[in-house]
């Protein structure tokens, strides 16, 4: 139950930054998929203790893939699916950790959660670019197969 | 105009437009490309920064520069202007159509209302608050700052037109609000609401586009950005903190 809660909440916040930053009406709907789809796959790693890093980096792999899965099929830019998908994967908790620990004295903690914001955003941008390769990948076998 | 000019200038506003609203600089390069090839030009020459376009065709006299003075968010734009170059390139419209059309884009007004952002940001930070922290308590205040958070940053930056000191103010009052609403006993937990609130002032744009330049190989626009997300970011950390070490 508390799964399902989680995936309904992870179509609503992309919907929501997907207004925010106007993106096609058209586009809502697939852009609110994408963003369950990869929480479902960082839920699954959370579930098997993969910890918060290794799940961004999953879940940014299959936002680059499916953004550019859903950029040819709609025919948009890839970039209005994959900003909103990637909403619930901000390490917006860490980072408030961050600025509060450093703002009360508490160095240690502080930069302990730096850190964390510092691995989560590698992890994000690492996925970006093994989603390229992928995406690389796809559009040459296509090619091949095609002709 | 001639048709060299129109040419150009056709390129130029589309690659305006596309940078003024939050496209990443490969696209823009890429789609003005496609505009000179599909307008019968070989040999083009582009130059695509954050905060200005150039474009030549080399071997005959003309080239032309247009500066970018400020960006805002509005990805329905970028997608107009892409549709627009496929409608080009499949003949449907000819060039000085799409120099009409282009204008039209660049004229409009966000097509989305202030109220739909509003109802976005509120979509926002609830779901990510309960997501993050797993406790559904605070949801009602943190909506409900989180929208007035952002309404401040709206208004602020439409009429001050200062992003970081907009987002500076609106930072500075979730942190209040949030201390508020759990001093009358609205909220159990500050952290928990300001986490949520901050949510819709993530910039999100700045950051993924900073990614995707420098990856591309943009190597001026992409620390570019990334200093401007930095920017952002470091505007409500400093909001937040000073609220903190208040109280």
């Amino acid at each position: 139950m508390a799964v399902v809660g989680q995936l309904a909440l992870a179509y609503i916040a992309v919907l929501g930054f997907g207004l925010i930053i106007n993106i096609p009406h058209q586009a809502l709907n697939v852009a609110g998929w994408i963003g369950t789809l990869t929480w479902g796959g960082y839920l699954i790693v959370q579930a098997f203790d993969g910890g918060v890093v290794l799940g961004s980096l999953i879940g940014s792999v299959g936002i680059g893939v499916l953004s550019s899965l859903a950029a040819r099929y709609k025919k948009m830019p890839a970039i209005i699916f994959n900003i909103p998908s990637l909403v619930s994967f901000v390490p917006g908790s860490q980072a408030y950790q961050m600025v509060r620990n450093f703002a009360l004295g508490n160095y240690r903690q502080a930069v302990s959660f730096t850190l964390q914001v510092v691995m989560i955003t590698g992890a994000i941008a690492l996925g970006f670019l093994l989603a390229e390769l992928l995406n690389r990948l796809i559009t040459f076998c296509t090619l091949r197969w095609r002709y | 105009m001639t048709a060299d000019e129109l040419i150009i200038a056709t390129c130029l506003k589309a690659g305006k437009i596309m940078v003024e609203n939050g496209s990443e600089i490969s696209r823009v390069d890429d789609t003005m490309m496609r505009i000179a090839q599909n307008a019968g030009v070989v040999s083009a020459n582009t130059y695509v920064t954050i905060t200005g376009v150039m474009m030549s065709i080399q071997g005959r006299n003309a080239t032309q520069i247009a500066a970018i003075n400020q960006r805002t968010i509005d990805l329905e734009k970028v997608a107009q202007v892409n549709q627009l170059s496929r409608q080009f390139a499949d003949t449907k419209i000819d060039l000085t159509t799409l120099y009409e059309r282009l204008n039209q884009i660049d004229a409009a007004s966000r097509s989305f209302p202030l109220w739909l952002q509003l109802v976005g940001a509120a979509l926002v930070s609830g779901p990510l608050m309960i997501m993050f922290r797993q406790e559904v308590i605070n949801t009602w205040p943190t909506v409900v700052i989180g929208t007035l958070g952002y309404l401040v940053f709206y208004l602020l930056n439409r009429y001050l037109k200062i992003k970081f000191l907009s987002e500076l103010m609106a930072a500075l009052l979730i942190g209040f609000g949030a201390e508020w609403a759990c001093q009358i006993g609205w909220g159990t937990n500050v952290n928990d609401i300001i986490i949520g609130a901050l949510m819709p002032l993530v910039p999100g744009v700045p950051l993924t586009n900073a990614v995707r330049d420098t990856l591309a190989g943009n190597f001026v626009s992409g620390p570019a950005r990334g200093v401007e997300a930095m920017l952002s970011a470091a505007a409500l950390g400093f909001g937040i903190a000073m609220v903190i070490t208040l109280f």
